[in-house]
This record gives C-alpha cells, sequence and structure tokens, in this order.
C-alpha cells in the first residue's frame, strides 16, 4: 500500500501549492469574473433599479391619487353641506316671513271687521235716534190734539151737566173776574 | 481493488492537494495545461447560468412581478438593502450591482463544491478568490482616494484618533491591518473554506472505499462514513451561502470604511 502512494506521488510531474494562484487560472477567471460585471452591471440592475423607482413612483402615484380624491370629496362635502345649511335658514327665514305675513293679513282683516262693525252699529244708532226724534215729534203733537179733543170733550160733556158744573164755572169765572180785579188795582 | 475506487472518483485515498488539480480537458488529458479544465469550465458554467438567467427573468421586467422576476429581484434586493445600504448607508445603493455581481459569482461557483458529479469548488483554486479579493482591494482605496483626496484618505486610514505617543505603535498595526491583511484573509478565507470542504468529502468518500477495500467486515462504517458525507454536504451548503456572505459583507464594510469620515 505504502509503496503504491509512494508511486503515486512520484508519478506526478510536480508538486502543486494550492496557495500559489495559477496564472492562467487568474486570466480565465479575470475575463469570466469581468463579463459577468459587464453584463450584470450594464443590462440588468440599472433596469432593476429603474423597475424599482417605477414601482416606488406607481405606489406614491397612487397614493397622492387617492389623497386628491379624498380632498375632493371632503371639499364636495363641506359645499354640499354649507349648501344645506344655507337652504335650511333661506327655509326657516321664509317660513318666517309666511308666518308674518299670515299674521299681518290677520290684523288687517280684523281691523276691518272692527271698523265695519263699529260703522254698522254708528248707522244703526243714527236711524235709532232719528226715529225716535220723529216719534217723539209726533207723539207730542198727537198728545196736544189729543189733549184739545179731551179738554174739549171734558168741557162739552161739563156743558151739559150745567147743574153740577154750575158753580165750578161759576167759581173759575170769579176767580178770573177776582185776579181781574186783584190786577186792576195792582 | 483500487481499479474499482479509481473508476468511481479517479482518485486515491488519502486525498492530497493534487486531487484539486484536475487534468486539462482541452487538450484531453494534459498535465499543468490549465486553459481549459473542469475547475475553469465551471467558472464559464457559472457566469453563463447568471447572465442567462438574469437576462431571461428581466426580459420584460413588470410593476407587478412575475415568480422569476420576482426571484431575480429578490437576490438583487438583499444585497441591495441588506449588504449595501446597511453596511454603506444611502450611498450603497452605488456600489449594490458590484457587491450583488460579487455574490453570486462566489455563490453560484461555491455551489458547484455540492452539486452531485461536479462537487468541486472553482473557489477552491486560490486564483479565483485573488482576483476578486484584489478587486475589492482596489476598490475599497479608489474609493476612499476619490472620496477624500489621496493624502487625506490615508491619513484618515492610517492615523486614528488617539494621542501622539501611542501613534507610532498604531501606525504600523493600522498600515499592516487596513493595507496587507485585508486582501489576503478576504482570499484566504474564501478559499480555505472551499477547500477544506472539498477535502472533507473527498476524505470521507473515498475513505469509505479505502475501507470497504480493506476489509469487507468494515462495510458498516463505509456506510457511516458515506452517510457522514451526505451530512457534511449540508454543512457545506450553510459554508457557501455563509462565505458568499462574508466576502460581500466585508467588502461592503471596506467600501464603507473608506467613505466614513470618523474613524
Amino acid at each position: 500500500m505504502i509503496d503504491f502512494y509512494l508511486a503515486a506521488e512520484e508519478g506526478a510531474k510536480t508538486v502543486h501549492n494550492p496557495i500559489i494562484p495559477v496564472w492562467q487560472e487568474i486570466v480565465v477567471g479575470s475575463v469570466a469574473f469581468a463579463v459577468l460585471c459587464f453584463v450584470l452591471m450594464k443590462f440588468v440592475f440599472p433596469m432593476m433599479e429603474k423597475t424599482f423607482q417605477a414601482r416606488v413612483d406607481a405606489i406614491e402615484g397612487g397614493l397622492k391619487r387617492a389623497e386628491t380624491a379624498q380632498a375632493e370629496a371632503n371639499e364636495l362635502l363641506e359645499q354640499y353641506k354649507a349648501q344645506l345649511a344655507e337652504a335650511r335658514t333661506e327655509a326657516a327665514r321664509i317660513r318666517d316671513e309666511a308666518r308674518a305675513d299670515a299674521e299681518g293679513i290677520r290684523q288687517d282683516v280684523l281691523a276691518k271687521a272692527r271698523e265695519e262693525s263699529d260703522r254698522i252699529i254708528a248707522a244703526g244708532n243714527e236711524q235709532l235716534a232719528a226715529q225716535r226724534e220723529s216719534i217723539v215729534r209726533e207723539l207730542r203733537t198727537e198728545v196736544g190734539s189729543l189733549a184739545v179733543d179731551l179738554a174739549s170733550k171734558i168741557v162739552g160733556e161739563a156743558l151739559a151737566d150745567e147743574a153740577r158744573t154750575q158753580g165750578t164755572v161759576d167759581r173759575f169765572i170769579n176767580e178770573l173776574g177776582a185776579a181781574d180785579v186783584a190786577g186792576g188795582r195792582r | 481493488m483500487v481499479i474499482g475506487q479509481s473508476t468511481v472518483l479517479a482518485a486515491e485515498f488519502p486525498p492530497s492537494v493534487e486531487d484539486f488539480y484536475l487534468p486539462s480537458i482541452l487538450p484531453w488529458g494534459a498535465e499543468n495545461n490549465y486553459w481549459f479544465t473542469k475547475v475553469t469550465l465551471l467558472v464559464w458554467v457559472a457566469v453563463a447560468l447568471i447572465i442567462v438567467f438574469f437576462l431571461v427573468s428581466y426580459r420584460k421586467p413588470q410593476l407587478v412581478p412575475t415568480k422569476k422576476q420576482w426571484m431575480a429581484e429578490s437576490a438583487y434586493g438583499f444585497v441591495r438593502n441588506n449588504i449595501a445600504v446597511e453596511m454603506i448607508g444611502p450611498a450603497g445603493v452605488r456600489f449594490a450591482p458590484y457587491l450583488t455581481t460579487l455574490f453570486l459569482f462566489i455563490l453560484v461557483n461555491n455551489f458547484f463544491g455540492i452539486v452531485p458529479l461536479v462537487q468541486i469548488s472553482p473557489m477552491s483554486h486560490i486564483a479565483f478568490p485573488a482576483i476578486l479579493a484584489v478587486i475589492s482591494y482596489v476598490m475599497f482605496i479608489y474609493v476612499g482616494m476619490r472620496h477624500h483626496g489621496p493624502l487625506k484618505y490615508f491619513k484618515h486610514a492610517l492615523i486614528p484618533p488617539a494621542p501622539w505617543f501611542i501613534l507610532p505603535l498604531l501606525v504600523p498595526i493600522e498600515l499592516f491591518s487596513n493595507f496587507i491583511v485585508r486582501p489576503f484573509s478576504l482570499a484566504v478565507r474564501l478559499f480555505a473554506n472551499m477547500f477544506a470542504g472539498h477535502m472533507l468529502l473527498l476524505v470521507f468518500t473515498l475513505g469509505g472505499f479505502a475501507m470497504i477495500n480493506a476489509n469487507a467486515l468494515l462495510a458498516p462504517i463505509s456506510l457511516l462514513s458515506w452517510v457522514l458525507t451526505i451530512a457534511l454536504t449540508m454543512l457545506e451548503f450553510l459554508v457557501i451561502c455563509l462565505q458568499a456572505y462574508v466576502f460581500t459583507v466585508l467588502t461592503a464594510s471596506y467600501v464603507q470604511g473608506s467613505l466614513a469620515d470618523e474613524h
């Protein structure tokens, strides 16, 4: 066995030292690595960086778009809210106005009605007074004639019943005479 | 007995350094001809795989990614966000393409170490980690000089904020650790991990054959050895990912150190 190994070792023409690089390998390795570097660093990795950037842009762009849309929506919402509030105050204003109008109309109508009634009452009163006046006047004349009639009737009757009334007439005449004498004296 | 083993793995027990130096493919079988061996072929395959995958999956990039596109993006995104930006800061995006290329190149090449029937990583040859380490080394020094200006950069890198009397001790240490050890540690860490991983798999696989060939009674132990090979393959997977990550993170960290304004 040992002889065999020795023979094998002798058979090798050169003894290699693993720590000494073989120059042909250095050349081959350099060229191979240079080719690899050239291709990857020129054609592959810059494209990857570009893709990364594009991806970042896409994401950031998306975020920005979303943000803009959000802001727009918020603005719209604010606008709608403002409009709604405006409409509400407008409606309230209109309602108040209508109420005020109605009240005014009611007051107007009432005043007119009161005036009308006053007027009617006044006219009635006036008419009543006039009628009363005329009735009083009529009555007065009638009472006068009636009194005269009655007086004449009474006087007539009295004359007929002379016997009873002689004394009265006489007295009356006397009194009249007395009054004339007294008056004459004076 | 040796014949069965050779036909299976073309290697003897115990494995040696020579097992890492495979004969040339073109010209076929030539020794010490390294232009076109299994290892260099694997490097090209790795490069081709990565390029094809990325070009196909990223031919028509979409905002909403397909599954393939998503995978390609996650690979880049992982290095970009978890290594480049994490270590260097916002300026790290600039370095993300290189760091990702580095990470993928190491990862795929390492991965050959456990692919069945391939099972050797080009990174177990120090030439390849060395190239990457040199690039990282040149890069972080260049970046530092660009950022601070050459003189200020070296002053910044070599002279830590310390009392003057301790500087004679600190400056050589800084010089040694920042400008001499760094490339070696980078290269050797990766190389040694892959080398050792391959060696471990060889030992347990070939050891199984050696034992069963030596004595049929050792067959159960051979079996155990092969089971362990599978377990070690799982462990290797961890090491593969970890080493690719470590290499990339350290490169990013060196760049960060060059860009930093304070210590």
